[in-house]
C-alpha cells in the first residue's frame, strides 16, 4: 500500500551481481505485456492523432488532405458534441450515484450474513458475468410496451406507455439496464473495503456511545474510503464509456447518444475517419480530465489504484 | 556433522551500511552456538549469509573445511528452520518432511523410513496426513523442524524459530530444542532476541549490535563478566541497574552512598573521574533479613514493590544529572527497551517485609559491581 | 429485541438482493419461452400467457440458425485463447513485479492503470484502419490482440496480489531443501499460485466473453463476429419490433456458460475481484 514498493533494504545504488540479473530478469518477464498493451493502444492512439489531422474518408480514400485542427474545430463547436458530453456525464453522475448507495446496502447485508453466503454470493455475480447486451435486451424488452411486464407491474404507469419514445424514460431504461448489471460489481468491491473495518473498532465505538448512524459516518465510511474512492474512480470511468447499452437499447435515439457512441458511429457507421480520429483522441482526452478530476477532487490513493 | 567458520563476514547494502560489520566466529563441531541481539543487529542477515540467502560482501565463509561463499544454498546442505516455519501449504505434514529428500532423489522406502523416524522423533505419527493450515503453532514447528532433521544436514540453523508461539509452548519447544540438538549432537546456529532462549539454549552466545560482535562467551561469562555497557544491560532480566560513580580511595561513590570497593577493582578505577556503576538487582539484598547483618548498606525510599512468591522486586527511583539521565536513554534504546525514570531496581529475598513508601536498610554487594568507562562503555572490572 | 429486527432486516435484504440479481434473469428465460407469434401480437407480462408458450421451440430455431453456430464458435474460441496467452504473459509480469526489484516497474503499474481505464470506443477507429492495413481485419487474430491487452491489467493485478500473498520464505526454505530455481518454482511458487491464475483466467474470460465494441467494430462477417455481436444483428431490420423470444432464447445460450462458471467459481472470482481491485 505504501507508494515505494517494498524493497529489500539496500539495492539501491551500488549494485551486485545478484541486483543487476535481477534487473535484467524483471525487465524481460515484463517486456511481452508492456509490448503488447503499447501495440493495441499507443500505437493506435499515436495514429488517431495523426489521421486527426486529415480530412480523410473511407469513401473517398484517396482524397486525403491535411486540414491542421480543423476536425477538432469541427467537433468542438458543434453542439451535438456537447449535448452527447453532457448526457454522458449526466449518465455517469446517476449510475455511481445509485449504485454507490445500493451497492452499499448490498455489501452491508452481505457482510452480516451468515446463512446461505454462498447462494447471495453465487447470485450477486450472475448480474456481473451476463454479457452487457444480453443484459440491454432483458431490459429494453421488460420495458417494452407490446412485450414486457414493467408497464403492468408499475401502478401508475398506463399499459401501453412506450418507453422509448422520448428522452426522459429512454435514459430511465438505459440507466436501469446498466446499474442493474454493475451494482453487484461496486457491491463486492465495497464488501471487502467493509472486511477491513475491524469488528473491536465497531465495538469499541459502541461502548463510547455511538449511534448506528455515527457508527456509519463517523468509523465505517471513514476507514473504507480508500476502498470506496478505488471503487468510484473505476467505475466512474467505466459509466463514462457506456456504449453497448445505448447501442442495444435506443441505437441512440431521443438524443441518448453517448460520447463513445457517437465517435463510433462517426468511424464505423459513416467511415469519417478523420473527424472519427478527432473525436477519439478528444474522448481519451476527456477520459483523462475526468479521471484526473475524480482523483484530485476525491482524493483518491493512486498507488491504491495502482495496486502497489 | 561439521564446523563453521566466519572470517571476516562483511555484509554491505546498497548505501553502505554494513549490517554486518567483520564478524569472526569458530563454531565447533556440534556445538550450539546463539546470535542474539536486538532487532536490526545483523544476527539474521548472518544466519542467511552462512545458509546463502545472501551475498557475503566480504570474508570467508568455511563450513567443513570448504570456502561456501559462492555456492547456492542448495549446495551447502545445511537445514534451516525459518521464523514463520516456511511450511508448504499444498503439501501433507508427510511430503513437507519429505520435501528435500524427494529433490535429493533418495528411493521411496528411503523415504518412507527417514519421515516415520522423524515424525517419530517430533511425535507427529497422528498428523502426518494433515495439511500445515490445520496444525496447531507447535505442530507446525515440530513439522519444519522434521524437514530439517531428515536431511543428514552439516548444520541445523534456526532463525528465531519460536517468536510465534505463546509464552508457554516456547518454554516447552525450548526444551525440545535442546535435547534433540543434545541428542544429534549436530552443529547448530540460532539466532533470536530472546535472551532466556540464549542462555539457556547455548553452548556459546553471540552478543550483537549494529553488526558488530560485542562479545562471544558462555552464558554465565556473559552474565558474570560483561565485557561492555550493552553486552551488561542487554543480558539479564530485570536488568543491570547503571549508577553514576566516582571511585577515590578504595571507596565507590553512588547516589545512596559511599561503600568500600574490592582493592583490585579500585585499582583499575580510582581517580578516573565520572564511570558507570553496573550491579545486578540481585546484588542487593534487604540487610534486616540477612544473617550476620552487612557493613555495606545505605537506607533508600521503596517506591514500588512486586512480590512474585519465591522473591520480590522493590524499585527505588532516584535524581541523576541530565548527562547521566541521557546516556541510560541512549542505552535503552540500544537494547530494545525503554527507559521511563532512573530507579534502582533490587531483588529482595521474599522473606523481606520492607514496605512501600517506607525506609528499607538495604545491603549492596559490592565486590559483583562492575565499573564502565561511560564515553567507550568498557568494562574497567572485567575478569576481576 | 434488537436482534430479531437485526435478523428480520438481513432477510429482507437478502430477498431484495436476490430479486435484484435473479428477476432480470428469470424474466429472460421466460421470456425466451414465448411463441414468436405471441410477441407479434404483443404480450406484455412476466410469464408466457396460456397458448403462447412456444417450448423448446426458439431454443430449437437458434440452434439451426448458422449465424448464431458461428457466433458461438467464435466466442469460445476467440476467448479461450486471448485467455490462455493473457494469462501467460500475465504470469510473467506479474511474478516479476511481486517479487523482484527492477526499474521501470512503476512504469508497468502506471501503464496497467491507464490501459484499465482507456476509452475502448477511441481506439476503434484507428485499430479499423491498422487492421484492414495489416490484413487483420474481421479475422480471430483481429480480435484476440485488442482482448489480450485490455485484460492483461486485471490479470497483472490479481496475480501479483496472489504472488505477493505467498511468503518469500518459502522459496528460500525450498532453496535451502536444495531445489535450484526452477524447481523451486515448479514445485512449489505454481501449485500455491495456481488458484490465482485460475481466477485470473476465470476474469480474462469474462472480458472476452462480453466484448462489444471491438466485436462489432472489427468483424464484418461470420467469419469471427462474436456473440454479443451476433446478437445486437440478429434479424435487426426494425429496432423496434426485434423478434424478442428467439433473441432472448439466444440470449440465454450465450449466459450459460457464464452462469456455469460463476455457479462452480463463486469463491475463486470473489477472491479474484476483490485482490485485483482493492488490496485488503
Amino acid at each position: 500500500m505504501t507508494v515505494q514498493t517494498a524493497t529489500a533494504p539496500g539495492r539501491v545504488t551500488e549494485e551486485s551481481e545478484r541486483a543487476k540479473a535481477e534487473n535484467t530478469l524483471g525487465r524481460q518477464l515484463v517486456l511481452p505485456a508492456i509490448v503488447l498493451m503499447m501495440v493495441v493502444t499507443a500505437f493506435p492512439m499515436l495514429r488517431a492523432l495523426y489521421l486527426s489531422l486529415f480530412d480523410y474518408s473511407l469513401t473517398a480514400p484517396d482524397d486525403r488532405d491535411f486540414v491542421g485542427l480543423s476536425n477538432y474545430w469541427t467537433a468542438l463547436s458543434d453542439s451535438l458534441f456537447w449535448r452527447d458530453t453532457a448526457n454522458t456525464v449526466m449518465i455517469m453522475v446517476v449510475t455511481v450515484a445509485v449504485e454507490l448507495v445500493i451497492g452499499f446496502a448490498f455489501a452491508m447485508v452481505m457482510h452480516r450474513v451468515i446463512f446461505a453466503r454462498g447462494v447471495i454470493r453465487t447470485s450477486i455475480l450472475i448480474p456481473y458475468g451476463i454479457i452487457t447486451v444480453v443484459s440491454g435486451f432483458a431490459w429494453q424488452f421488460a420495458f417494452s410496451n407490446s412485450n414486457g411486464f414493467v408497464n403492468g407491474w408499475l401502478p401508475f404507469m398506463g399499459d401501453d406507455f412506450n418507453w422509448f419514445a422520448q428522452y426522459d424514460s429512454s435514459i430511465i431504461a438505459i440507466m436501469a439496464s446498466e446499474i442493474w448489471k454493475t451494482t453487484p460489481f461496486m457491491s463486492l468491491l465495497l464488501l471487502a473495503g467493509l472486511a477491513n473495518v475491524s469488528e473491536d473498532m465497531l465495538e469499541a465505538a459502541k461502548v463510547d456511545g455511538a449511534t448506528w448512524w455515527q457508527r456509519l459516518y463517523k468509523v465505517i465510511l471513514p476507514n473504507m474510503r480508500a476502498a470506496i474512492m478505488v471503487a468510484v474512480l473505476f467505475r466512474a470511468l467505466d459509466a463514462y464509456r457506456i456504449f453497448d447499452n445505448i447501442f442495444v437499447m435506443t441505437a441512440g435515439a431521443n438524443k441518448t447518444e453517448s460520447i463513445s457512441f457517437l465517435t463510433y458511429r462517426q468511424t464505423v457507421e459513416q467511415f469519417q475517419l478523420g473527424i472519427g480520429s478527432a473525436l477519439s483522441v478528444l474522448l481519451f482526452l476527456s477520459v483523462l480530465v475526468v479521471a484526473f478530476l475524480i482523483v484530485k477532487l476525491f482524493r483518491v490513493d493512486l498507488a491504491q489504484a495502482r495496486q502497489e | 556433522m561439521a564446523t563453521i567458520e566466519m572470517k571476516n563476514i562483511v555484509k554491505k547494502y546498497g548505501d553502505g551500511f554494513p549490517a554486518v560489520n567483520d564478524i569472526s566466529i569458530d563454531v565447533a563441531d556440534g556445538e550450539f552456538v546463539i546470535l542474539v541481539g536486538p532487532s536490526g543487529c545483523g544476527k539474521s542477515t548472518l544466519l542467511r549469509m552462512i545458509v546463502g540467502l545472501e551475498d557475503i560482501t566480504s570474508g570467508d565463509m568455511i563450513v567443513d573445511g570448504k570456502r561456501v561463499n559462492d555456492l547456492a544454498p542448495r549446495d551447502r546442505n545445511l537445514a534451516m528452520v525459518f521464523q514463520n516455519y516456511a511450511l508448504y501449504p499444498h503439501l501433507t505434514v508427510y511430503e513437507n518432511i519429505a520435501f528435500p529428500l524427494r529433490l535429493a532423489g533418495k528411493s521411496e522406502s528411503e523415504i518412507d523410513q527417514k519421515v516415520r523416524e522423524a515424525s517419530k522423533t517430533l511425535e507427529l505419527d497422528e498428523h502426518l496426513e494433515r495439511k500445515p493450515a490445520n496444525l496447531s503453532g507447535g505442530q507446525r514447528q515440530r513439522v519444519a523442524m522434521g524437514r530439517a532433521i531428515v536431511r543428514d544436514a552439516k548444520a541445523f540453523l534456526f532463525d528465531e524459530p519460536l517468536s510465534n508461539l505463546d509464552a508457554k509452548l516456547r518454554g516447552q519447544m525450548r526444551t525440545e530444542i535442546a535435547r534433540l540438538q543434545k541428542r544429534l549432537g549436530i552443529t547448530t546456529v540460532y539466532v533470536t532476541h530472546d535472551q532466556t532462549e540464549a542462555m539457556t539454549l547455548g553452548d556459546r552466545v553471540a552478543v550483537m549490535k549494529r553488526g558488530v560482535l560485542q562479545q562471544l562467551a558462555t552464558p554465565r561469562e556473559l552474565y558474570e563478566q560483561p565485557v561492555n555497557l550493552f553486552v551488561a544491560g542487554f543480558i539479564g532480566s530485570p536488568p543491570m541497574n547503571f549508577l553514576p560513580a566516582t571511585v577515590e580511595g578504595g571507596k565507590v561513590k553512588l547516589p545512596f552512598g559511599d561503600f568500600d570497593l574490592p582493592q583490585e577493582k579500585a585499582a583499575k578505577t580510582e581517580g578516573k573521574g565520572l564511570l558507570m556503576a553496573g550491579i545486578r538487582p540481585e546484588h542487593f539484598e534487604d540487610a534486616s533479613v540477612m544473617d550476620g547483618g552487612s557493613d555495606s548498606t545505605f537506607t533508600a525510599k521503596i517506591d514500588v514493590r512486586e512480590w512474585l512468591g519465591d522473591q520480590q522486586y522493590a524499585y527505588i527511583p532516584y535524581e541523576a544529572e541530565q548527562q547521566v539521565q541521557d546516556q541510560l536513554k541512549e542505552l535503552a534504546k540500544e537494547v530494545d527497551s525503554e527507559s521511563l525514570r532512573t530507579q534502582l531496581v533490587v531483588s529482595l529475598d521474599s522473606a523481606s517485609r520492607v514496605e512501600e513508601g517506607q525506609e528499607a536498610t538495604l545491603h549492596i554487594d559490592t565486590r559483583k559491581m562492575h565499573l564502565f568507562d561511560p564515553s567507550s562503555g568498557d568494562n574497567l572490572t572485567v575478569g576481576l | 429485541m434488537n436482534m430479531t429486527k437485526n435478523r428480520v432486516g438481513i432477510v429482507i435484504g437478502c430477498a431484495l438482493i436476490l430479486g435484484w440479481c435473479l428477476l432480470p434473469v428469470a424474466w429472460i428465460i421466460s421470456l425466451s419461452f414465448k411463441s414468436q407469434e405471441a410477441i407479434t401480437n404483443g404480450s406484455p407480462g412476466f410469464f408466457p400467457s396460456s397458448g403462447t408458450g412456444a417450448g423448446w421451440k426458439n431454443y430449437e430455431d437458434v440452434l439451426k440458425d448458422d449465424q448464431f453456430k458461428h457466433a458461438i464458435f467464435n466466442s469460445i474460441g476467440i476467448s479461450l485463447i486471448s485467455t490462455v496467452l493473457s494469462v501467460i504473459i500475465a504470469t510473467l509480469a506479474a511474478y516479476a513485479i511481486a517479487r523482484l526489484e527492477f526499474r521501470g516497474k512503476r512504469f508497468v503499474l502506471t501503464t496497467a492503470l491507464v490501459i484499465a481505464m482507456f476509452p475502448v470506443v477511441s481506439l476503434v477507429s484507428p485499430l479499423f484502419d491498422m487492421w484492414r492495413t495489416f490484413g487483420i481485419y474481421d479475422t480471430w487474430l483481429g480480435l484476440i490482440l485488442p482482448y489480450m491487452s485490455f485484460t492483461l491489467p486485471l490479470a497483472i493485478w490479481t496475480l501479483s496480489a496472489f504472488f505477493r500473498e505467498i511468503p518469500w520464505e518459502m522459496e528460500q526454505a525450498a532453496q535451502v531443501d536444495g531445489a535450484t530455481s526452477w524447481q523451486a518454482f515448479r514445485k512449489v511458487i505454481v501449485p500455491l499460485a495456481a488458484p490465482g491464475v485460475f481466477t485470473a483466467a476465470i476474469l480474462t474470460f469474462f472480458f472476452a466473453w462480453n466484448d462489444f465494441v471491438f466485436g462489432i467494430s472489427l468483424t464484418s462477417t461470420e467469419n469471427a463476429r462474436p456473440i454479443p455481436a451476433a446478437l445486437s444483428f440478429f434479424v435487426g431490420a426494425d429496432p423496434f419490433n426485434r423478434p424478442a423470444s428467439l433473441l432472448a432464447a439466444g440470449a440465454v445460450v450465450a449466459t450459460i456458460p457464464i452462469i456455469v462458471i460463476v455457479l462452480f467459481f463463486q469463491r475463486k472470482i470473489v477472491a479474484g475481484l476483490t485482490s485485483g481491485a482493492v488490496k485488503g
